[in-house]
């Protein structure tokens, strides 16, 4: 650009002036705001939660009352579901999800956890009774749950391994019990 | 012993006639949805306001106000509830804790500095002995005091 | 074909701008006016080149060839011609393309004129608008290409490309997905380009004062040269903003004409500066004060211009008005990078050479309410500037989503807009160079007391809110300010010039058409600014759902639910007419029709408003379809906006008086006539 190869100010200054202070700010305030946009460019690019990263602790209350520590659940396999009543494809899926639950829940080993995204109470519970959903399901309280896994749209599904890190991701609804029983497998 | 089984019998007896938490009998109006509505943001789809959103979930939420509006939750308590459950995102403001305080300080920081500015480039203008020369830009905007003083620069030009 | 034709158009002005770059610095440098004119020439034939492009996907929109992927995206069969033409605009790729088409206009403007006068800047604004091209240029070649077509793999998958890649076979769908039915309205048409002329007029300007800069002429001779092209870009500029505001008042359906949502802002902070920056050019050349504060507003604009677009594009901020997600954002930030940095590191490096040993003499003069004014408008934009960025600045902090919505913008700016009609009213009866609190006092006193008028009529028909009332107090000064002061000076001209009133008025207006134009104009934000006074601070909405015959009341006015007509349209949507009767007492007013469009192909709903206009409110009625619409029961949503109307008209003037300012004087004749002869 034309101005970059022009010599540098400073050096070329022949009055010698120094430049005052609120001009120093005023560069310093700049640089700090370039420096903010860029970096929310990169987060707002990264596509969502990669395979293998360590999923930090977190925890939910179900509309019954019970309270599930991710920490507390390790060394077992969680199915996690993000889902609303208000969207149309996670109606598609919580038939097959309790088909599946069925088969897996007596084991210990592994445990599917619902979360209600951004919906109302009474909403979420008749979606629930609709379906004769069983396995625990709480609401993402402040959407803090959703924001760790980088939800933007419902439903996903997020397979978290024993070890505590992402094993595998399903955006969209499932469209089969065995396609659940086979990401399930890539946690073993 | 009796005493106590005859007292706790008549104050069961009692409950029925304390006031209830009764639901409000006239339904809550839309105006009254709307106007919580209008300071509330959909809590999906950003900065839009959930009076106007028009998908379904906000719908749901309308009617969560209407509910809670019935049940006598004030203003306050529902903006709070709906906080507390989707995030501060859905406040029209950011509520005054931590980093959010710059939204609030910065304003009246902006306006102080300006001030500032003021006062510094008004005390370098005045310079004691500074001559004011007139730069008037058409006949009408001068006024008898500037031809005073024309007169007087002149007078004291000429001694 | 045409698209190869669209598309060969875009690569050679690609090449042309890059080659105009190169050979038009090296050309200053080495002063050799043989590589210059080719840099000229450079320039130049970029204009005709994306004309060519810019045809041929007009031409594609029109004829309706959906195997681009850009026609079927923005068009279908049924829309009518003149929203195919307007698809130009209707989608990123397209109006990343009008936008290179408008640099190449404005470019080739100012290098077909002029080139015999300003020897020393021209080469360096070549450089500057070939280089602001070269990178839109880039942008669609690489990033947002109109031209890419549909084709077939042999897996059945769609996939985007320029030319037919192996393996695939053309795709021929038969109709497009069309613009989204939000826009399919009037206002597409010209809200969108107003603003795009706004923003890519500030590139002249802008170039002038960085050749300024780089080339050490910081007299006035580039503000001069580019008085009028930043009066038309502010111009275009401000119609935007309000053909952006009367479309969201005509079509979103919520009664409102501005949300504060961070693209309308982002594209009010370049306005704000740009304003900040016409006023601070007159005070420039009237007196030679604030040659640094200009030059910094000019910059300021045009990097607000290019940062509000990035915001915008580069899917950062999610809003009504946004594009979708793309991947122009990381090279949209290296150009801020180079432009912010390079324009104000020239600006510190001239820095000295800006002064001008002026200085301004009293608190009261002329300088000085335009210091006040200067202040005021950048302290309005950290505002909006602060608003914006905060919500991202503590998602990175903190982790947690904030909104910060209207009330923040109404509270923090607002009274700094209340300031700014309070210096518009006493602007016009300050002087230049000295005046004391005595002198201005006796001018002002006057309008302040006939202004008092409006509050105390307000007042008696019952207004109590005293900001309100300090309000109209202040629009009405600001008016009987400029009209007292337009009266004196029209009555001294006729007695001193024996003339009549009228066309002491006439001379006086086409000798001062600056000022005069520029007192027409706050006029009319004077009156914007009743409008905006009249709906933020009395509008009154209710909402319900009643049956035919039913009716609703609001402010005094009856509206009654009187038939329901639901039908589908022949071009693919479903349209539920209500027709409402507003009557006050006994008294039918108006018959109007509210209703709503559903399209079958997008799912979407567009509101219809039924509106009663006049001079004292707007009757506002929409159907809303959050329960389904029958004549057993309609919910009709009613908004009741005093004084709005005198928005539109407000801008009407506004327009009228930068038109006024912008005629060209016979400046050139006056100069001419020797001194002592009476003008």
């Amino acid at each position: 650009m034309t101005q970059a190869r022009n010599p540098k100010p400073g050096s070329a200054n022949s009055e010698g002036k120094r430049f005052p202070l609120w001009m120093m700010l005023i560069g310093l305030l700049l640089a700090g705001l370039l420096a903010v946009l860029g970096l929310w460019l990169k987060q707002t690019r990264q596509e969502g939660l990669e395979v293998g990263t360590d999923i930090p602790d977190f925890g939910i209350t179900t509309f019954s009352g019970e309270h599930y520590q991710i920490s507390e659940l390790a060394g077992r396999v969680i199915l996690l579901n993000f889902w609303s009543s208000w969207c149309a494809s996670c109606d598609e899926e919580g038939a097959i999800l309790e088909e599946v639950w069925q088969e897996v829940k007596d084991s210990g080993d592994t445990i599917f956890l619902g979360v209600n995204y951004v919906d109302t109470e009474k909403d979420s519970i008749a979606f629930l009774e609709k379906y004769g959903i069983t396995f625990p399901n709480g609401p993402d309280m402040g959407s803090r749950i959703s924001r760790i896994f980088k939800v933007e749209a419902v439903p996903e599904t997020y397979i978290i391994g024993r070890d505590g890190t992402l094993t595998a991701v399903k955006i969209g609804p499932f469209q089969s019990a065995d396609e659940i029983r086979a990401i399930l497998k890539l946690a073993d | 012993m009796k005493r106590i089984l005859l007292l706790t019998t008549l104050l069961l007896f009692l409950i029925p006639l304390t006031p209830g938490f009764a639901q409000n009998e006239t339904p809550v109006s839309d105006d009254e949805v709307n106007r919580l509505a209008s300071e509330l943001y959909c809590p999906v789809c950003e900065n839009i306001p959930l009076e106007v959103c028009p998908t379904k979930a906000c719908a749901q939420w309308r009617e969560l106000i209407r509910e809670k509006l019935a049940l006598g939750w004030s203003d306050n308590e529902i903006k709070t509830y709906f906080a507390a459950q989707y995030g501060d995102q859905v406040l029209a403001l950011p509520p005054r804790r931590g980093l959010n305080w710059a939204i609030y300080l910065l304003p009246p920081l902006f306006v102080a500095g300006g001030i500032i500015i003021v006062i510094r480039i008004m005390r370098k203008s005045k310079k004691p002995g500074f001559s004011q020369p007139l730069s008037v830009e058409n006949p009408r905007r001068v006024t008898p005091e500037d031809y005073i003083n024309l007169v007087e620069k002149d007078l004291k030009g000429s001694e | 074909m045409i698209g190869g034709v669209g598309y060969g158009g875009l690569v050679i002005a690609l090449v042309a701008s890059l080659t105009a770059v190169i050979t038009s610095i090296y050309g200053a440098r080495t002063h050799s006016a043989a590589v210059l004119e080719s840099a000229r020439r450079a320039a130049k034939v970029t204009f005709p080149l994306l004309t060519i492009s810019i045809l041929a996907l007009l031409y594609l929109l029109v004829s309706g060839h959906f195997e681009y992927s850009y026609v079927y995206q923005t068009t279908d069969l049924e829309m009518p011609f003149y929203l195919k033409l307007a698809a130009l605009w209707g989608g990123q790729e397209g109006s990343l393309l009008f936008w290179c088409w408008l640099l190449a206009g404005f470019s080739f403007l100012v290098v077909i004129r002029r080139w015999k006068s300003e020897q020393d800047l021209l080469p360096w604004v070549i450089a500057v608008t070939s280089f602001t091209l070269l990178f839109f240029l880039i942008l669609v070649v690489f990033f947002e290409n109109p031209f890419l077509r549909y084709f077939i793999t042999t897996d059945g998958e769609v996939t985007r490309a320029l030319f037919q890649p192996m393996m695939t076979a053309q795709a021929n769908p038969t109709n497009g997905a069309g613009l989204n039915p939000l826009l399919r309205h009037f206002g597409m048409v010209f809200h969108p380009p107003a603003l795009y002329l706004g923003f890519t007029g500030f590139v002249i300007p802008f170039a002038y004062a960085v050749a300024a800069l780089i080339s050490g002429h910081t007299d006035d001779q580039w503000l001069k040269l580019t008085r009028r092209w930043s009066l038309a870009a502010w111009l275009f500029l401000s119609l935007g903003l309000v053909l952006g505001s009367r479309w969201a008042y005509d079509v979103l359906g919520w009664g409102g004409y501005w949300g504060w949502d961070p693209v309308e802002i982002s594209a009010l902070m370049p306005w704000l500066t740009g304003t900040a920056y016409l006023h601070s050019a007159v005070t420039q050349e009237k007196r030679g004060l604030f040659k640094h504060w200009t030059i910094a507003l000019i910059i300021l604009t045009f990097c607000l211009v290019i940062f509000g677009t990035f915001l915008t594009r580069s899917g950062l901020l999610s809003s009504v008005h946004a594009f979708s997600q793309s991947a122009i954002g990381p090279a949209f930030f290296v150009f801020i990078i180079i432009m912010f940095t390079g324009s104000l590191g020239l600006l510190l490096y001239r820095w000295s050479a800006l002064r001008s040993g002026e200085q301004i003499n009293s608190f009261f003069s002329r300088e000085s309410a335009f210091l006040f004014n200067n202040l005021l408008f950048i302290a309005i934009l950290l505002i909006c500037l602060t608003g914006v960025l905060f919500p991202i600045f503590s998602e990175l902090l903190t982790d947690r989503k904030v909104t910060v919505g209207p009330p923040f913008y109404e509270s923090a700016a607002g009274p700094l807009f209340a300031l700014l009609l309070l210096l518009m009213g006493i602007v016009p009866l300050t002087m230049w160079g000295v005046s004391t609190a005595k002198n201005l006092g006796r001018q002002l006193w006057r309008p302040a007391l006939v202004a008092l008028a409006a509050p105390l009529a307000a007042l008696a028909s019952g207004v109590q809110k005293w900001i309100a009332l300090l309000a109209v107090w202040l629009v009405f000064f600001a008016v009987f300010a400029t009209l007292w002061d337009t009266s004196r000076a029209v009555s001294l001209r006729a007695s001193s010039h024996q003339e009549s009133a009228w066309k002491a008025f006439v001379a006086q207006v086409r000798h001062y058409r600056r000022r005069y134009g520029g007192y027409l104009i706050h006029i009319g934000v004077s009156l914007m600014a009743l409008g905006i006074i009249g709906i933020e601070f009395f509008q009154t909405t209710t909402q319900g759902m009643i049956a035919v015959n039913e009716t609703l009341n609001l402010s005094g006015y009856t509206f009654t639910y009187q038939k329901l007509e639901v039908f589908d349209t022949t071009d693919g949507r479903n349209r539920a007419l209500a027709t409402v009767v507003i009557s006050k007492g006994d008294l039918l007013l108006k018959t109007v029709h509210p209703g709503r469009d559903y399209y079958y192909a997008s799912q979407q709903s567009v509101t219809l408003p039924g509106v009663r206009s006049t001079l004292a409110d707007d009757l506002y009625v929409i159907l809303v379809d959050w329960q389904p619409i029958t004549s057993e029961g309609a919910t009709l949503k009613i908004f009741r906006n005093p004084l709005i109307n005198w928005l539109w008209i407000g801008s009407g003037i506004l327009v009228l008086g930068t038109l006024v300012a912008l005629w060209p004087a016979g400046e050139r004749k006056k100069i001419m006539l020797p001194r002592g002869i009476d003008q």
